[in-house]
């Protein structure tokens, strides 16, 4: 084929698209929930009411903002309801985790966390460290993405404010053991902060016996519910300074009018979660596996990161050797599915992606990563539409690539 | 999602001239796996010394790909002198624009084009024709972009922070390692337009604005202590090495100086500039100050 002069035809013997796209990148956002949807509407046409207000308006409000308040602490197995902070998003939860924490300390300068937490984690840890003058430790990983618990048993020190380290990778789904690392962070009188965003919805939570995780955050949107919206479990007993000032709201602990649609849509989607968290450990955990074996045994050259860890049951993310994420991306959108990439092209940056360069991935590999993020609305079909056609898109970008198993550098 | 033009995404989709020219003339290859992406342009030239066919093979984002599709086509029936001249600017408008953080796809099909090139000049055992292309040093190691693409790029565009340099071309998107040369490198080409700009009027203009343009009291107020600073701290500094120094004018944060005596013929100048004379008035007066040094 690349033999012929002329023009080259991307998209030759790719099957033709199914009727409806195909949505695997949940890790991303998810898509809301027609019950949550349901809950949210009135709130934004007749029950408009202002939650702290002393009249109906107001009461229909806080009733709504009651409920959603009760059903997040259920998902997560709070004992109380109002250990719940609600908040404007996951990465919000996350800056008052570590900013909060960092501020009812203020003599403890040192903070760790890893190399492979979100953004909002990692983002804020560097600047915290280059314009606040605090003290950071990155713990590594090792190639399947483990963390080392001697590394960070040596890290701790006594003005350790805040551990901060994640559930489950967004990137990769690799779990770390919160309970294990809450244990050794204890032992050193640290707070001890963990990002949930993946993991709610998609693992069992509960609080009340993860007893050594002090500060733990969850986002609406990545299991069902709507943008905009997030919590911060604060365990009682737990000191923590608020990061937006102002009104009464939360207890004092994060001022602001509550987002009451998106509040309500919230805790409807954490009953929700709760309902379907078996499926997503049996069904959607087959799919994935299904997905993931198919491409692994019909693709020459890949390899799936992070699969020797124990890992999120939706999530797959495979190394394609020789070309680039993005154009995977762009041929995968044509024919209707959408997935992610770990490519520094897809992000604007040069970089790729932070998760698999701490995994020591080599550059060759990353590149040409791309992540699916399965969901309970996808289906056995889709599965086996997107195993049938991304062999044709990797064979075809191969095609037009300088390298190969024989040249993997000029 | 990039917003990629339609013609972008015709040539990713069909991309033109896939593959290797049977017994080239010159070959070129640039970037490597590790920089995200990678060309490999071959050429033949036909009895009349155009180019008879041109194709490519691209690792890299589907503008990478777009980008060496629509070279292939830019430089078939050129001659080489012909094909030299292409820039990379050209190649994103044959391709009706490319977003900004894609600019450096279009640079490497403007490197490769010069590698195989030179390829071709070497397997005829000729010497490159003086002039076709450019003397280089690599300023950025990880994706080996020359400090005469950085400078070009920050002169053309007259880039102001890293970040817009390294969408242009690539130069300190890995380690980092080279911001402080490319900061340097801004600053140098940051005097030398504001220099060329005062040169052709720039400072006539500054003399000529109404007296009204510029609010009298804060300007007043922070030329009276710019004139401070230079006359107490930095003036007498100066005159311990046989030179000295003139506030020439103020304008905004610009402080246009003239270095006299003993500064004046100094190799040195541009550091007691931006290391001392800057710095000083950054410090005492404010952190924006940029200070250009007029003969």
């Amino acid at each position: 084929m690349s033999d012929a002069p002329g023009t080259f035809n991307m998209a030759a013997g790719l099957p033709e698209p199914l009727p409806e796209p195909i949505y695997m990148d949940n890790n991303a956002t998810t898509a809301v929930a027609p019950e949550v949807v349901e809950v949210m509407l009135p709130l934004l046409t007749e029950h408009y009411g202002n939650p702290s207000s002393m009249h109906r308006f107001g009461a229909a409000a806080g009733q709504a903002v009651d409920t959603a308040r009760q059903q997040v602490a259920a998902l997560l197995g709070a004992a109380h309801g109002n250990e719940i902070v609600l908040t404007g998003s996951g990465s919000e939860a996350d800056n008052l985790a570590v900013v909060g924490t960092l501020h009812a300390y203020p003599d403890k300068r040192h903070l760790i966390t890893t190399a492979v937490e979100h953004p909002a984690v990692l983002g804020l840890a560097r600047d915290l460290e280059k314009r606040h003058g605090y003290d950071v430790t990155f713990l590594g990983v090792d190639n399947d993405g483990r963390l080392d618990p001697d590394e960070l048993r040596d890290a701790l020190r006594d003005d350790t404010a805040v551990v901060s380290i994640m559930m489950a990778n967004n990137e990769t789904g690799v779990l770390f053991d919160s309970a294990a690392i809450s244990e050794m962070v204890k032992e050193r009188g640290a707070v001890f902060h963990v990002d949930a965003v993946q993991a709610a919805g998609k693992l069992p939570l509960d609080m009340q016996s993860l007893t050594g995780v002090d500060l733990l955050s969850v986002s609406g949107h990545k299991l069902h519910g709507p943008k905009g919206v997030g919590a911060l479990y604060v365990r009682r007993g737990t000191k923590i300074r608020p990061q937006i000032v102002g009104g009464h709201q939360e207890r004092g602990r994060r001022a602001g009018t509550e987002n009451v649609a998106a509040v309500a849509g919230f805790g409807r989607a954490c009953d929700l979660a709760m309902e379907n968290l078996e499926l997503e450990n049996t069904v959607v955990r087959d799919l994935r596996d299904r997905l993931e074996a198919a491409l692994l045994q019909r693709i020459p050259d890949c390899l799936a990161n992070g699969a020797a860890c124990e890992r999120l049951p939706n999530t797959s993310n495979i190394s394609f050797h020789y070309i680039e994420g993005e154009g995977i991306l762009l041929l995968l959108d044509r024919i209707g599915i959408a997935a992610s990439s770990g490519s520094a092209c897809t992000s604007g940056s040069l970089e790729p992606s932070h998760v698999l360069r701490a995994m020591g991935v080599p550059f060759t590999q990353s590149h040409g990563s791309i992540r699916f993020s399965l969901s309970r609305y996808n289906t056995v079909e889709q599965v086996d539409y997107v195993a049938a056609s991304l062999p044709v898109i990797v064979e075809r970008l191969r095609q037009i690539t300088p390298f190969n198993a024989e040249r993997a550098t000029f | 999602m990039w917003n990629y033009s339609d013609k972008v995404f015709d040539h990713f989709m069909n991309p033109r001239n896939v593959g290797e020219v049977e017994s080239p003339d010159g070959v070129g290859e640039v970037g490597s796996m590790a920089c995200g992406d990678a060309l490999r342009l071959s050429f033949r030239l036909g009895d009349d010394g155009r180019i008879a066919d041109a194709r490519f093979q691209t690792f890299g984002c589907g503008s990478a790909i777009a980008s060496s599709s629509v070279l292939t086509e830019m430089v078939k029936g050129l001659t080489l002198e012909e094909a030299a001249k292409i820039t990379n600017e050209q190649i994103a408008g044959e391709l009706d624009g490319l977003p900004r953080e894609k600019m450096h796809c279009s640079v490497m099909g403007r490197e490769a084009l010069e590698a195989a090139m030179i390829d071709y000049y070497k397997r005829q055992g000729r010497n490159v024709p003086c002039g076709l292309l450019q003397e280089s040093t690599e300023l950025c190691h990880c994706y080996q972009v020359s400090r005469e693409t950085v400078r070009e790029a920050i002169m053309t565009h007259r880039l102001t922070e890293i970040e817009d340099v390294t969408h242009h071309t690539k130069a300190g998107g890995g380690c980092g390692e080279c911001h402080h040369d490319i900061g340097d490198l801004i600053r140098d080409c940051q005097d030398k337009w504001e220099r060329e700009d005062a040169a052709s009027g720039g400072l006539q203009e500054l003399a000529e604005l109404p007296a009204a343009a510029v609010p009298v009291a804060a300007a007043d107020d922070r030329e009276g202590r710019i004139r401070e600073v230079l006359v107490t701290d930095i003036a007498p500094a100066l005159r311990n090495d046989g030179g000295d120094i003139e506030l020439v004018r103020c304008h905004n944060e610009r402080v246009y100086v003239r270095l006299t005596g003993n500064c004046a013929a100094c190799k040195a100048s541009e550091a007691t500039i931006k290391g001392f004379v800057e710095a000083q008035l950054r410090e005492f007066v404010d952190e924006t100050i940029q200070v250009i040094e007029v003969d």
